[in-house]
């Protein structure tokens, strides 16, 4: 959809533009699940497992279901439905066994918020603990309890999955490229490490919540704070069978996603309790600690990487075991597992690879999206290894990473040969490095580092993503004209902040010609009203559904042409329109009002031409594959994203402690729509990639519960820890099948933000950290030259956090 | 018991019983849904109000205790059909992408800004720092707050490179 037009020539797009939701949302106004009642709405409450991994003996919800106000209790037993996307493998609620601390087994809907808390401490609940098993790498081992015995049995998709029933693991991907021995017996080094992360909440500002209603006749509605109404709708009626003209699902303004809220969550437990209460709509809102202990999180990675290196700093071989955490579900992760094999190496050219990635359940909360799909976490193992191959070689970490870095004619690992127009992950390598000053102090930095006896170091970290998504990936838009003229634009893809329907406007005003306040985009999505988008994730929203808004935009101009050309008596071809009607170009008086044509035109004896004017866009990924099962090779990329990011930071050699002083991301984002937004996304997700970095992590005890639930234990940035400086540029080669050549970036600007932290530490240092996040502790530790110590998994919780819990006092 | 308060200009007299927070009481007792829960713990600032001219997070304090106060909250922001100058430094600078921290984030900058009228960035940081984003990166609002004010720090634009 790139037509080679300079953005100077363009009215809105590459130009600065408002967002369509800001009033809404300044007032007050805009209305989330979360301040919606229904009439006669009950409130539903939770009994959660207190254990990691138990055999529920015994639930006596008798006494609950006599409580006042109370109109349903549903526990596992009664419930024989499968959840899921890839590998369906959860029931809504606990069945014989819990699998995770927080889980929950027992759920009452009643009139009131109390009494349904007061009815939920009434169930009995007899468990037998079991054994869990908490380490990934400890559920590898032969003799570990199965989180999943039944793994043989689930559902998954076959083409792509692999899941190795009798285990843990559930899904393993194979990519294999050339010939590793050959590479590392042609290599002169040989560098092998091992990196790791935890899991980490997306901390959406706005907690999970649903409001089900299952009326007569197995008609479902569903008010959901969720990214993806098709793909709620969709997995509801598979796993209850229903026909999907039953189910309606509506998604209003949504408080944050960050791939939390992909896929299906708390909509069928709310439908459960509905259906049990006859049919009163149910609302179920999490908890703060329910989003950290019963909702998904972020999977923690352990990543060993090998690489042969030939003496001039040419990588020749790449080993590469990914062992993923899934939790005690992996209906998300084993996708998660799969985007990140086939990307494993980063922006790197790598001839001999092999790669092989797991997804392993434990007993622990489970993972799921979350913003960059794996690539935060892999991007610390691989950026970091970048950074100690470099010094082990005894060549500067910069020139390392641009001699090995992606160009036009390199082979990806799944063999894809990049072109020209895929992107340039130099350019962006080379601008960030040039933002910070790389390779030197300046005079500046040079007097501050004398005056706080703070050591500064810079260091530069590259990226790449492209969207993970079925091969068929599809999505549309339908425009329709309203009677002044004015037009409304549908789709369903979601918007839950990151910006995208301003700039689907910018893109449609700019294809039909019309001005940008005659555009509406609709907020509060609707399956019933709105045309089908599979998901809002993977960064693709702007790319598919700017394609498809193209395309209905020309429809509708089409559409409008034929009833001017019939009723201007002019051949179609003869036409041509500006913001308010169509005329005929070589007599430019005879024209016809886009208004008068919007809902069918009157001519003046009465007769009617036309119709209401519509356009409808449908857009599908093209070009693209399933990867070979057994050696990763395919096309599974509609486009790659690149990008790096400069740090600076001051690092105090006695304690730990550091700052950043500066943090420089540039992006390859083919074309900014809107260079605000674009600017939003990139600050946004380097804050969201700081806080991963520093200080976020679940911590865990030795029986599996999670101790750090809540945001007194689990600090996330605040406006105090934001970097002394920030900059952020783009740089635009065409996607040539991009809308206007954009391609996407709401997840990029989070990966690779660690690593570059680690590297700046590291040069100003020699301070060797392989684990995130990094806290003062381990920066410390690893000064002194002490084992890092695994403070996620611990009997004594003593992590702590760079955002001091000093909040204030507010009364 | 039966608490009096004027809440963005307007008396209300209601009952209420002693342990709703005055977060739910604004939010089911009057339908003011503008202010949010996002912890219910005085720890994300998402239920930002003013309280008798100081910011409170209205999780922390119970309705009975706000009995004769004067309250803000945002839907008494606008001034009448248009925004107000917060509002409209937020609109222009993008400091808004879900939406969900934005009415405590504007209330504690309209505290601030109350206070003291050309704040540094630091004090910008400070008196935000209690209100939790987890989209923005908080840096379009310092930029809203400074532009608004006149201060530097208020530019920041994509570089194009």
């Amino acid at each position: 959809m790139f037509d080679d037009i300079k953005t100077a020539d363009m009215t809105y797009v590459g130009k600065k533009a408002g967002r369509p939701d800001m009033v809404e949302k300044l007032t007050g106004e805009a209305v989330f699940v979360s301040d919606m009642e229904l009439p006669g709405m009950l409130h539903a409450q939770l009994k959660k497992s207190p254990h990691a991994r138990a055999r529920i003996k015994r639930i006596d919800a008798s006494k609950a279901a006599a409580m006042p106000g109370v109109r349903a209790v549903v526990t596992g037993e009664e419930l024989d439905y499968h959840i899921g996307l890839y590998i369906v493998d959860k029931f809504i609620l606990a069945k014989g066994e819990v699998r995770h601390y927080g889980e929950a087994v027992a759920a009452v809907a009643a009139e009131t918020l109390e009494q349904a808390r007061a009815a939920v401490e009434a169930i009995e609940v007899e468990y037998e603990p079991l054994p869990p098993v908490l380490h990934h790498m400890d559920a590898l081992k032969p003799d570990a309890p199965l989180v999943h015995p039944e793994l043989g049995t689930y559902s998954y998709i076959e083409a792509v999955f692999t899941p190795k029933p009798g285990t843990n693991i559930a899904n393993h991907t194979k990519l294999r490229k050339g010939d590793v021995d050959k590479g590392f017996e042609a290599s002169e080094y040989i560098v092998e490490r091992e990196y790791s992360c935890p899991s980490v909440q997306h901390v959406p500002m706005e907690t999970h919540v649903a409001i089900v209603q299952w009326a007569r006749g197995d008609r479902v509605s569903i008010w959901t704070s969720a990214q993806s109404p098709f793909t709620v709708r969709n997995l509801f009626c598979h796993a209850f069978g229903l026909p999907h003209i039953n189910v309606r699902v509506q998604i209003p303004y949504v408080g944050g996603g960050f791939g939390g809220k992909a896929g299906i969550g708390i909509e069928p437990l709310c439908a459960v309790l509905s259906r049990k209460a006859g049919g009163k709509p149910v609302k179920f809102q999490a908890s703060r600690e329910e989003e950290f202990s019963l909702l998904p999180c972020r999977s923690a990675l352990t990543y060993r990487i090998k690489t042969g290196v030939s003496a001039d700093g040419r990588i020749q071989a790449q080993h590469m075991t990914m062992y993923w955490d899934s939790g005690a579900y992996a209906d998300y992760a084993v996708n998660v597992t799969r985007a990140s094999g086939f990307s494993a190496s980063g922006p790197y050219e790598i001839p001999n690879a092999w790669v092989d990635a797991y997804t392993i359940y434990t007993n622990k909360p489970y993972g799921t999206a979350y913003r960059g799909f794996g690539h935060v976490e892999f991007h610390w193992a691989v950026e970091r290894h970048m950074e100690l191959i470099a010094q082990a070689i005894g060549m500067d970490p910069l020139e390392f990473r641009l001699r090995n870095a992606l160009r036009p004619g390199s082979k990806t690992m799944t063999g894809e040969t990049i072109l020209p127009s895929t992107g340039n992950v130099v350019k962006c390598i080379e601008e960030a490095a040039r933002m910070i000053g790389y390779g030197s102090l300046s005079a500046d930095e040079l007097r501050r580092q004398e005056k706080t006896g703070w050591k500064i170091g810079k260091g530069v970290a590259a990226l790449q993503k492209a969207p993970a998504m079925p091969s068929f990936t599809a999505t549309a838009v339908v425009l329709k004209m309203n009677e002044d003229g004015s037009v409304l634009v549908n789709l369903a893809l979601t918007d839950y902040g990151q910006g995208t329907y301003a700039s689907i406007r910018q893109i449609v005003a700019e294809r039909l010609g019309f001005p940008i306040e005659k555009v509406k985009v609709a907020f509060e999505n609707d399956t019933d009203r709105d045309p089908y988008d599979w998901q809002t994730v993977a960064s693709k929203g702007l790319l598919l559904s700017g394609n498809a808004a193209i395309l209905a935009a020309e429809d509708m101009l089409r559409n409008a042409y034929a009833v001017a050309a019939e009723a201007l008596r002019a051949n179609p071809r003869d036409l041509g329109h500006d913001g308010d009607r169509v005329f005929v170009k070589h007599h430019p008086a005879s024209s016809v009002a886009f208004s008068a044509m919007a809902v069918g035109l009157a001519m003046p004896n009465g007769n009617g031409i036309g119709g209401p004017i519509i356009g409808v866009g449908r857009y599908i990924a093209q070009g693209l594959s399933n990867l070979d099962k057994n050696t990763g090779e395919g096309s599974p990329a509609i486009d790659w994203t690149y990008g790096a990011h400069g740090m600076i930071v001051e690092v105090n050699e006695a304690t730990g402690e550091y700052r950043v002083l500066k943090v420089a991301s540039v992006y390859d984002v083919g074309r900014a729509i809107n260079p605000d937004i674009v600017r939003g996304q990139a600050i946004g997700g380097m804050i969201q990639g700081l806080g991963t970095a520093v200080c976020e992590g679940y911590i865990y005890d030795q029986q599996g519960r999670l101790l750090n639930p809540s945001f007194t234990d689990n600090k996330i940035p605040t406006a105090k820890d934001l970097p002394m400086e920030i900059e952020c540029a783009v740089v635009e080669t065409p996607q040539i099948d991009g809308p206007y050549g954009a391609r996407g970036v709401g997840e990029h600007s989070m990966i690779s933000v660690a690593p570059a932290l680690g590297n700046a530490i590291q040069k100003a240092t020699g301070a060797e950290i392989m684990h995130m996040p990094m806290r003062f502790e381990d920066v410390w530790r690893a000064l002194t030259k002490k084992e890092p110590i695994d403070n996620w998994i611990t009997k004594s919780p003593i992590g702590s956090c760079r955002s001091a819990p000093e909040a204030r006092n507010r009364g | 018991m039966r608490i009096k308060l004027t809440v963005n200009g307007l008396a209300y007299e209601r009952e209420c019983a002693e342990h709703v927070t005055l977060l739910r009481f604004l939010r089911e007792g009057l339908g003011l849904t503008g202010t949010k829960e996002g912890c219910g713990m005085g720890e994300c600032g998402a239920c930002t109000v003013i309280l008798n001219g100081r910011a409170v997070n209205s999780c922390m304090v119970l309705a009975v205790e706000a009995d004769g106060a004067v309250i803000s909250t945002i839907e008494g922001e606008a001034q009448g059909p248009s925004l107000s100058d917060i509002q409209k430094a937020f609109e222009k600078h993008h400091a808004v992408q879900c939406g969900f921290c934005t009415p405590g984030m504007v209330m504690s900058v309209k505290e601030l800004l109350a206070d003291n009228g050309k704040p540094g960035v630091d004090e910008v940081k400070e008196a935000i720092e209690g209100n939790f984003c987890r989209c923005t990166g908080y840096v379009q609002i310092v930029e809203a707050v400074m532009d608004l004010t006149g201060r530097p720090g208020g530019k920041g634009e994509l570089e194009h490179v």
